[in-house]
């Protein structure tokens, strides 16, 4: 199986962990992660007013490759993942958004209207590779290892347009980390938000929030927090107090035998 | 008066949301995570909007306290989407020219060795324009 993969910003500068081990795990059960040509940040964040255009159009370029090549487009940053997706809805349900998009991307040639499939990485693993398959293919189960999945915002919602997993009570995360052997640790705050870009200038305010996510996981009973997403990773790394962070695909690497 | 109820009618046009929707639950408040750091909240938002009471929203710092975490929007029992105002209201008031909170000169003291990139560009993304 063949995608094409948009990496984003960080994962080629802060999160390289969160690419290298997604990548080397793709390898292992058989997808083939194409990374497009000159792709463009996505920004971070989705603007939701309709008016903004410019500051979509480095997705529609990179949806646009996708579709070119007839191949889905995964991301496994939860912001770029987010971006994308509601963009490419944006794109689809919004016909004067469209057409002022399509104006801007004639000189390149460009006409998008939102055909791409765009998954996130953990959608490729549940509904693409299964994880039955995943299981199948684990040589070095996570036995005994409790982990908290920790979702934050920008994976479920808005889940109307996401269509990830049930927003409320997602298990995404959890099903494949019980693929991998381990044990998932159900938490109150695992959809709630760590505070994210406000850690710039609103620092005392966002570690209040990550801290809140922290404390619900301990007292769940802890060994590691997973997540998909650099800026949770960063907020709640600051706050940790002893609890480990990680990336969910390097679990999914030590336990397919390719983290080394 | 009158700019004041066309910056009321592009909030509406710009964000798609129909204040009239509510029906005053407060749900969208009561799971804001960033209720403690605003002067208005997501409902007073969406009321104040309904009424036309704009001036003040355009000047609180409220609407740089919002996340964009969507959890009101996903949670709102009639689909009002109360975070799409106040994106609509952050937009609006930093189109005006020197307007924007965070400008790239100077923006050193708020990073670490650590910081993700991701912080950068969202920030400014939602700081900036």
């Amino acid at each position: 199986m063949k995608v094409s993969y948009f990496p984003g910003c960080t994962l080629k500068t802060k999160a390289k962990d969160l690419e290298e081990y997604a990548l080397k795990s793709a390898k292992a059960l058989g997808v083939e992660m194409e990374e497009i040509e000159n792709w463009q940040c996505c920004g971070g964040a989705f603007t939701t007013s309709s008016d903004e255009i410019a500051t979509k159009l480095s997705s529609v370029r990179a949806l646009n490759s996708a579709r070119q090549k007839g191949q889905s487009l995964v991301s496994v940053c939860s912001a770029c993942h987010n971006v994308l997706k509601q963009t490419n809805h944006a794109i689809k349900s919004n016909l004067e958004f469209s057409q002022k998009t399509n104006n801007y991307l004639k000189s390149e040639n460009i006409e998008y209207n939102g055909e791409t499939e765009v998954l996130h990485f953990l959608e490729l693993l549940r509904d693409k590779v299964g994880y039955d398959e995943i299981k199948a293919k684990v040589v070095n189960p996570l036995k005994d290892l409790k982990v908290c999945c920790y979702y934050g915002c920008l994976l479920l919602r808005p889940s109307k347009v996401m269509q990830m997993d049930d927003a409320e009570n997602p298990s995404i995360l959890e099903d494949l980390v019980r693929a991998l052997g381990a044990e998932p640790k159900y938490f109150g705050f695992r959809n709630e938000c760590c505070g994210g870009y406000t850690i710039m200038d609103q620092k005392g305010d966002a570690k209040g929030k990550s801290k809140l996510i922290l404390d619900s996981a301990k007292k769940a009973g802890v060994d590691v927090i997973v997540t998909a997403c650099p800026l949770c990773l960063y907020n709640l790394k600051k706050n940790q107090d002893g609890v480990k962070v990680v990336y969910f695909t390097e679990l999914l690497a030590e336990a397919l035998g390719v983290k080394e | 008066m009158e700019k004041l109820e066309n910056i009321q009618k592009e909030i509406i046009r710009i964000s798609g949301v129909n204040p009239k929707k509510c029906m005053q639950c407060g749900k969208c408040s009561g799971t804001c995570p960033a209720y403690d750091q605003m002067e208005y909240h997501p409902h007073q938002f969406v009321s104040m909007l309904k009424s036309g009471d704009i001036e003040p929203l355009l000047k609180s710092e409220s609407i740089y306290a919002c996340l964009t975490c969507f959890a009101c929007v996903d949670r709102c029992p009639r689909g009002v989407e109360p975070a799409k105002i106040i994106d609509a209201v952050r937009v609006i008031v930093q189109r005006e020219q020197g307007k924007s909170r965070l400008k790239a000169d100077g923006i050193e003291k708020y990073l670490d060795e650590e910081i993700p990139g991701q912080a950068l560009v969202t920030a400014m993304r939602k700081y900036n324009k």
